[in-house]
Formats: C-alpha cells, structure tokens, sequence
C-alpha cells in the first residue's frame, strides 16, 4: 500500500466520511472510493450496496478478484448532560471504542475535574449539536432529566440519521415528553426511535450501572444484524 | 466499527513517517467460525512490533513472520490457516475455520 493512500483513508475517518479501498488481489493495485465520488464509478453498484452494509469482501469484476476494504467513520456518542450517568459511561464507551462528546451548557456541570481527557462541551444543543453534526455513525443520549436541555437535543436528534437516540426517566417522564415533542410536530414514527427509559432492563440502580445498561443498548442496536431471534 | 482498527491504521501511518518498516495484514476472507470479521487488520514493523488482530491469537505468530520478509521484498503474500490446510499442525485456528490473509508492504 502506499503511503499517500493510507494518509487518505486515515484523513477521510478523521474527517468522519466513508470511503472504500479496492485491491486487485492478483497485481496488488489499489485505489480510494470515497462516497460521494460514487456515481459512475466501473464498480457503482457494489460499492454502494458495500456502503450500505458496511462490510469488507471480496467481489469478482472483470474476471478480476478485488478486495473491498470498507471504512465507515468511527461510533460517535454524543451524550447530553455531563451527570453522574455521563462520568461512569465515558469510560465505559472508550474501551468499547466509541468516541464520546459531552454536552452541557450548565458550567457547575461541564468541567473538566468531572470528566477528565473527555471532550466536553459547555453549550446548548441548539449550538453544539449542529457544529457537531449528527450522522448515521451517531448516537445521541438525553441524560439531563431537564427538558429545557432534553428536548432540543431530541429534537436535533430526531431530525438527524442517528442509529440511536435514547432518553433518560422513568416512563411517566418520557410520557409528558412524547406529549411535547407531538406538540412540536413529531409523529409517532419519530417517537418510536427514541429508547425510553434509556438502557437494557437489566435492573440496574447505579449510575456505572445504568452507563453499562446504556452501552449494552447501543451496541445490541449497532449489531441487531447479527443478534440471534430472542 | 468498535474494533478499534481506526487507530490501528493511524499507527501504521505515523511509522511509516518516523521511516520504520511497514506491513498491513487484512483478513480477505472467513469459512466458518473465524475469530475475526473480514477487513479486520494486523499492522507489523520492520522489528516485528505489532498492533491489532487477524485471529484471536492464532495465528498471528506466523503472519508476523511472513510479514517480515514482506517488508524486506515489497512483494505482497496470500496466507491461509484453518484445520482443512496442512499448516494446521503448526499454526492453525482451534475454532475450526479457516481464514485468509493479504499481507503488504506500505510503501
């Protein structure tokens, strides 16, 4: 492989955009695909669908075997209230290997003594979340207990491709929220993405406990393709 | 992706830079029950220092090995290990599947 190509796979990750590496198996050339350059590539139509699911293989083309390396942008998590919850999950979420961003505009919160070598944002979702920019490699957790910081989170959430959004109360809670957020105009499609209460039931009373419970939830829903019929 | 190949390939990228020797192994393709998905990567350096996983330890042993000599010619090598090949009884995946590995050089 070469250098450059590998600086290119690693700046479009960085820059959290798919692209896909073709090797032809026999001679070893290789080139970039990223998304956006799809449309009226020789391999369109495998390429894309390899976009769509994420997975690496082998494809004949040509009488041509290639591999299809497939880069998709790091799980990012983006939690909503730098609480006890958000202290215990951090950690949890980085030795999954998820990227997580703490968003907070209350500062007695979102600082730094509470959640060390974590990015943390002292803003509202209003601000944050768009620079932020949720996508399909997403996942936004309400965490605030606060409307006035939940909602609008949710509501950038539901707006967005997220592949989770979850949201913390008990079901009263979520209730007089489903209640709000039909006001504001969202169906019940929209309702049914959000987790709520928030996590797996897997009875857990601690904020460590309910971090692993979250966790638990994201990645059964990262992976629901291969979970097996309960 | 949770298995933190992202940072794998960004390791790859900085030795190469520092000018060490680089080898990327790829996981091409699976039979059975294989430890690792396919696309999954081992990264080596010209001292055998290695990052990542092809199998669940397996194996890794002798793609490092191969790795070395990949880095020393340039040229790229297909590996196979699984019990239905003869290296199985020296290196083979104990789960029963078979696995095959592309090894490169970063140029």
């Amino acid at each position: 492989m070469n250098l450059d190509i590998l600086a290119l796979l690693n700046a479009e990750r960085a820059a959290r955009r798919a692209a896909i590496l073709v090797t032809d198996m026999a001679g070893g050339e290789q080139r970039v695909v990223r998304e956006a350059e799809l449309a009226g590539d020789p391999l369109e139509e495998a390429l894309a669908e390899r976009f769509r699911s994420g997975k690496s293989g082998l494809v004949e083309a040509d009488g041509r075997e290639l591999f299809l390396t497939v880069q998709v942008p790091p799980v990012r998590v983006v939690a909503v209230g730098a609480v006890h919850i958000s202290q215990a999950f951090a950690p949890l979420a980085r030795v999954a290997g998820l990227d997580v961003t703490i968003v907070d505009p209350r500062t007695a919160f979102a600082t730094p003594e509470r959640f060390p070598d974590v990015p943390l944002l002292a803003e509202w979702p209003d601000e944050a979340l768009p620079r932020l920019g949720l996508d399909r490699y997403t996942a936004l957790l309400a965490l605030t207990h606060d409307p006035k910081i939940d909602d609008p989170a949710l509501q950038a959430a539901l707006r967005s491709s997220a592949f989770y959004i979850g949201a913390l109360g008990s079901r009263k809670t979520h209730a007089r929220r489903v209640e709000r957020l039909t006001q504001a105009g969202f169906a019940e499609a929209d309702m049914a993405r959000i987790h709520a209460p928030i996590g797996l039931d897997i009875g857990a009373v601690s904020p460590a406990e309910i971090a692993v419970s979250i966790l638990a939830e994201l990645v059964a829903t990262l992976r629901r393709d291969r979970r097996r019929a309960p | 992706m949770l298995s933190g190949d992202d940072d794998i390939l960004r390791e790859a990228e900085r030795w190469r830079r520092e000018g060490r020797g680089v080898a990327i192994a790829t996981v091409v393709e699976t039979w059975g029950s294989a430890p690792r998905p396919t696309g999954s990567h081992l990264v080596i350096d010209g001292e055998g220092t290695f990052l990542g996983s092809v199998s669940g330890g397996c194996v890794e042993g002798a793609v490092i090995t191969e790795a070395l000599d990949v880095i020393e010619d340039g040229k790229p090598r297909m590996l196979e290990f699984g019990v239905a090949d003869e290296t199985a009884w020296r290196v083979g995946l104990s789960c029963g599947g078979r696995i095959r590995v592309y090894v490169e050089r970063v140029s």
